[in-house]
């Protein structure tokens, strides 16, 4: 029972376990060709940028899996940035409450966009697209030029490591894996995202709350957007409302939940995948940086890389034998 | 006259009417709104727009979608501007609408054969194009000059004071028009934007159809950008980032679902020309971007509010 | 949208007085008193009273769109009635929700599964009320729930964790099962559950509701399978057109009582009459050694010019496989395929319209399969032969809407105005758009898969009429149908599948209902045997 069950796993996992297998692939590979090996430093840039990203491909994860798109990710991490660079600083009381504000407002950007498409009943793809708009708007009334600030020591501390050993950033995603998304996993409201994702009409007849799972998924998202402009602001130690900054970063999302195997279909998959097709996107730039590709070259191949995994999910079509199931 | 009220859905109409409270209340502000020249200005601007929206909405109308806009402007408007450095000038015009051409086809195979959701292909195809581009600029310095004609289309006013870029978008759209109303092609886009499978089993070579909407819609982008390279003059990096989310908004806020199946040219019109007179007039009054990216925000979600809600679930 | 009103229809003139009164005094279980469902302009049920008792096995006949399913989805909460009130031990109770419906204890197992398909086993049988608390889910409690409830299913072999979507269909069903009863049913709605179900199985879900009954469950049964209500129910109640016609106990009604009852008159007037054919007509179809994977085996069959051959056999034996596969939707078919003696097997659905093999293909399901609902009416009759009207690179509007007029009149189709969405048709009209879409296109050879499921009594005779019609004109017709009295009215000859492959070719005065369930449930009756067993 016990290897039947591991079979099980082994095979409902099996998206996930090819991202880590790649990225592990990939990660030994920039490992071992760059020149000051794995030192501390080294492994906590890599992780810096790598974190912001896997937060940022976690939070699109969620309304990914109910079925639908998050567009305005991208832009509530730029508005939590500028807010972030605003007001956490000061006395440790002000950072603490200036945290607490940031990441309420990640969470209420989120329920708007929630709101607005379970009860103005609206697809989450256009409805992000514009509130996505409202949110850079804001950032840009925060921050009209980029500047401002953040308590050095702890972003010093949040950038660099815990016992000059592991980065501090993969602790936080750790953290934010354990208290956030795990929980939220393995609870009914979750499950019921899944189920949305799924069959929305076999979860409704199911007696699933619907638009509390819908609701939920999308506040979650931009919570963790919200944590990861939070860590931006750490990283970079100012805020900056730059729509290319947000777009790229909502497109690399989407990319990173797709990489990590989570069905842009919705119902199945999981934030876990998406930090390793983060980790995967960010890697490719490592590699060509090490392998001292042409800087002219870079792009073409992240590109062709990025075209490439995606269109890895096309086998199944070929399997198919009856035509009428490439409709659906 | 009912027949014709008719045949003009409730979008179309309240995007048209909100045009005209937009004219109203600038003309309120200053009254150079209501002027010849400043329409036509707008119409000039919203040209570009509209080219690119016409390629947008025959995907949205599929129920795809294509994100590869941003940088199938910029092959359009850089390999033009390049072809003319290389071939001459004559060569520049065909060989940038053929270049978005040949993308648009890939996008089209990707999503009707490989069957990759478009969301995710076309936006790898624009990381592709981006890097071609990037690697074209640096290793082989193109010519960026726009061409004399180029420039002309895009800038010149050659009748009646009408921008030329405006007959080439009422060119193009008359086109469509055409085509959606009186070709099968136009009949088989709308059926599978309702239902692919239904219609595959009316015997329809659905595939055949998506890939030819992916590739007109990387033509249009790519002409815009020949015409936007016209318009400054030269062709560069990143000319067609401006341009996605607009082109996406106008062709939605004309009516069109944005799940396919459902919407008409002259919506597309009114989004388009809805979204250029909005962003003239915020800029006009000397608006802050960052109030502008709110009003624009509020106004997309408040018209679909009004006329864009889903069904509710379900049975 | 269901505005709750007090009025009962006046349409339906006199109120039905309440049939549950015959119950003696003591109040039923369940009680649906003065329910009337409207869907736009057609009245799914009309003013029905309907009780069931506790510790009872009540089984609900009637045709397709006889209001048996809009009857289940009410007492489900999945739709909410125009007029009526829902009584559960003589309380009244608003059900307006599945949740609502669950609090209650009405448990619905779908004929359309309400399973999740990228989920576990576990996590659907657990999908209401998994154990746990906070809003979390203990997932070893959820495990150990759903290995009990499968034991009890008789599907101990299915891994819990395994996705809903890996397994077979008739294992889905029984983990549907097993879902309904993790919720600790008081009433229990069965809609035509065995359906998919092998015969094993079957027998284990007779057991399990032998035992809920004896538990005191009241149980609502629904099925098509005459010998499966005699086996199970002690109460039935027939529905016709949307109306409660009446109930009794087991064993008070003959066969022949019951189907009258259901149909509403003698069945045998429905059809037209079939030409009498001294030899064989030569093959306009010829079908030889067709396999498709494991759901195929080795069909062979004929369908001649002019005529009408019937394809029957309980559920998913094939069926539906054979008609995709001559259409050209199917990839990896091997065999020959050949009309008018030429070899003709198509690629795609484009290939099997073309001139060359001009064969058509009414789908099963006519709402995602068959129609493009917003679209209308017009564009759906022309969508499979815009081809013929277009001039260069234009559609002649002109021509096209003659030919649409005239095929509309044909058929007789109760529309509007052409120019309206064909959702706003009635479903025959509906299912006439999708016939009148594939006469366009003068095809040779018609397939057709179901056509007349879910339809009212009038338009399945226009559309009998028809076919006759069509096979007189020389078309050659392969009829798929789950009704058996239609393969013995309508049909020149039956093919019987079983298993994917034909188990049996009728003809004449062997087709007989008695060969027909006979050969679908792959017995052999010996010659002369009455059959006593199969009625209806």
């Amino acid at each position: 029972m016990k290897a039947a069950d591991w079979k099980l796993r082994t095979s409902q996992g099996q998206g996930l376990l090819i991202a880590i297998a790649v990225f592990l692939l990939m990660f030994t590979l920039y490992v071992g060709n760059h020149p000051a090996g794995l030192t501390v430093p080294v492994a906590t840039t890599a992780a810096n940028k790598a974190v912001l990203l896997a937060l940022v491909a976690m939070a699109q994860t969620l309304p990914v899996l109910t079925g639908g798109l998050d567009l305005s990710v991208g832009m509530v991490f730029v508005m939590t940035n500028c807010l972030a660079s605003s007001i956490v600083s000061g006395e440790p009381w002000q950072v603490a409450l200036g945290i607490v504000v940031v990441l309420l407002a990640g969470a209420l950007a989120g329920f708007i966009n929630g709101a607005i498409v379970v009860y103005g009943r609206l697809q989450p793809i256009i409805t992000t697209l514009a509130t996505g708009a409202v949110y850079y708007g804001i950032a840009l009334l925060l921050r009209p030029v980029p500047g401002g600030d953040v308590q050095p020591d702890l972003a010093d501390f949040m950038t660099y490591t815990v016992f000059e050993v592991v980065p501090t950033s993969l602790v936080l995603l750790l953290a934010v894996v354990l208290i956030i998304w795990l929980p939220f996993r393995h609870s009914v409201v979750g499950r019921g995202c899944y189920a949305v994702g799924s069959a929305e009409g076999a979860a409704y007849m199911s007696g699933v709350a619907i638009d509390r799972s819908r609701l939920a998924a999308f506040t979650l998202a931009g919570l963790l957007a919200g944590v990861a402009g939070l860590m931006l602001t750490f990283v970079t130690f100012s805020g900056e409302a730059s729509a290319s900054i947000g777009g790229t970063y909502t497109l690399n999302s989407i990319a990173a939940v797709v990489i990590g195997g989570t069905s842009l279909y919705g119902g199945a998959g999981g934030a876990i995948g998406s930090i390793f097709g983060a980790f995967i996107l960010r890697t490719i730039d490592d590699l060509l940086f090490v392998f001292d590709l042409p800087p002219l070259w870079q792009p073409l191949f992240q590109g062709v890389v990025l075209l490439g995994a995606v269109s890895l999910g096309a086998a199944r079509v070929f399997r198919i034998k009856n035509r009428l199931e490439l409709f659906n | 006259m009912q027949a014709v009220l008719k045949r003009v859905d409730r979008p179309v109409a309240i995007a048209f009417g909100f045009i005209v409270v937009l004219l109203l209340a600038g003309s309120l502000y200053s009254s150079s709104f209501l002027s010849a020249n400043y329409l036509l200005q707008q119409l000039q601007v919203a040209a570009f727009l509209g080219l690119i929206a016409s390629g947008v909405m025959l995907v949205i109308l599929l129920g795809h979608i294509d994100l590869s806009i941003p940088w199938l402007v910029t092959v359009g408007g850089m390999m033009s501007t390049a072809a003319a450095g290389w071939w001459g000038p004559e060569w520049a015009i065909p060989f940038g609408v053929f270049c978005g051409l040949v993308f648009g086809i890939i996008n089209g195979l990707g999503v009707a054969i490989l069957r990759v959701p478009s969301m995710i292909f076309t936006l790898g195809i624009n990381a592709v194009a981006q890097g071609i581009m990037v690697l074209h600029t640096g290793g082989f310095a193109p010519q960026d000059h726009a061409t004399e004609l180029m420039h002309w289309l895009a800038v010149e006013r050659v009748l009646l004071g009408i921008p030329n870029a405006v007959f080439i978008w009422a060119l193009l759209g008359c086109a469509i028009v055409v085509m959606l109303q009186r070709t099968p092609l136009g009949r088989y886009i709308y059926a599978i934007g309702n239902r692919e499978g239904a219609t595959y089993l009316s015997g329809v070579n659905t595939k055949l159809i998506i890939i030819t909407c992916f590739a007109i819609s990387g033509m249009c982008s790519a002409l815009a950008g020949v015409l936007l390279a016209g318009y400054s003059n030269k062709g560069y990096q990143a000319m067609g980032d401006p341009y996605l989310l607009p082109a996406i908004a106008a062709v939605v806020l004309g009516g069109t679902h944005i799940l396919g199946g459902r919407g008409t040219y002259l919506g597309t019109v009114a989004g388009v020309v809805l979204i250029s007179l909005l962003a003239s007039i915020l800029s006009v009054m000397q608006m802050p971007e960052a109030g502008r990216q709110i009003i624009y925000g509020c106004v997309i979600v408040g018209m679909l509010m009004v006329y864009g809600r889903g069904q509710k679930v379900l049975g | 949208m269901n505005e709750q009103q007090s009025l009962r229809p006046t349409a339906s003139g006199t109120t039905v007085p309440g049939r549950t009164a015959e119950a003696g005094g003591t109040t039923p279980f369940w009680q649906m008193r003065g329910i009337s469902k409207r869907y736009g302009g057609i009245l799914a049920l009309d003013n029905v009273d309907f009780a069931c008792e506790r510790n009872s096995i009540h089984a609900v006949l009637g045709e397709n769109g006889a209001g048996k399913s809009t009857l289940i989805k009410i007492a489900a909460g999945v739709v909410t009635p125009t007029t009526g009130e829902l009584m559960l031990e003589g309380r009244e109770v608003k059900i307006a929700r599945p949740q609502d419906a669950h609090a209650q204890g009405i448990v619905c197992i779908f004929q359309e599964l309400s399973l999740m398909p990228d989920l576990s086993v576990a996590d659907n049988i657990c999908m209401t009320s998994p154990p746990g608390r906070f809003g979390f889910i203990n997932h070893r409690a959820q495990r150990r729930r759903a290995e009990a409830l499968l034991e009890r299913v008789g599907c101990g072999d299915v891994n819990p964790l395994e996705l809903v979507k890996n397994l077979p269909l008739s294992r889905r069903q029984m983990v549907e099962i097993a879902k309904a009863l993790g919720r600790q049913p008081r009433l229990l709605i069965l809609d035509e559950a065995t359906s998919a179900l092998t015969a094993a199985d079957v027998e284990k879900v007779y057991a399990i509701l032998h035992d809920l009954r004896r538990d005191g469950l009241s149980i609502l049964y629904i099925s098509h399978r005459m010998h499966e209500i005699k086996q199970l129910a002690d109460t039935c109640s027939v529905f016709r057109n949307g109306r409660h016609i009446e109930t009794f106990k087991k064993g008070t009604r003959s066969d022949n009582e019951i189907v009258r009852l259901m149909i509403g008159r003698e069945y045998t007037q429905v059809y037209p009459a079939k030409p009498a054919r001294p030899e064989a007509p030569a093959p306009a179809l010829a079908v030889r050694n067709l396999s498709w994977g494991s759901r195929l085996n080795d069909v062979s069959l004929t369908v001649g010019k002019g005529e009408i051959v019937g394809l029957g056999g309980l559920d998913g034996q094939g069926q539906r496989e054979l008609l995709l596969a001559l259409f050209g939707v199917l990839r990896g078919v091997s065999g020959s395929i050949e009309v008018d003696g030429k070899a003709a097997k198509p690629g795609s659905p484009g290939e099997a319209k073309s001139p060359r093999i001009r064969m058509a293909l009414i789908p099963e399901d006519r709402k995602s399969e068959g129609l493009l609902l917003p679209m209308s009416v017009r564009d759906n009759i022309s969508m499979a032969s815009i081809g013929r009207f277009t001039k260069g690179l234009f559609i002649d509007r002109a021509r096209q809407d003659a030919r649409v007029d005239e095929v509309i009149r044909r058929l007789a189709i109760k529309v509007g105005d052409p120019d309206s969405a064909v959702a706003t048709l009635s479903g025959g009209n509906q299912q006439k758009v999708v016939i009148a879409k594939w006469l366009m296109t003068e095809a040779r050879v018609i397939l057709l898969n179901d056509p007349t499921r879910g339809i009212d009594v009038g338009t399945k005779q226009e559309i009998y009429q028809l076919l006759r019609e069509l096979a007189d004109a020389g078309t050659a017709i392969l009829f798929y149908t789950t009704d058996y009295d239609e393969l013995i009215g309508c049909c020149d000859r039956v093919s019987i599948m079983y298993a994917g492959g034909i188990k049996r070719e009728l003809r004449g005065d062997d087709i007989t209902e008695e060969n027909i369930v006979a050969s679908a449930l792959n017995i052999d009756l010996a010659p002369g045997h009455p059959g006593a067993e199969h009625g209806a």
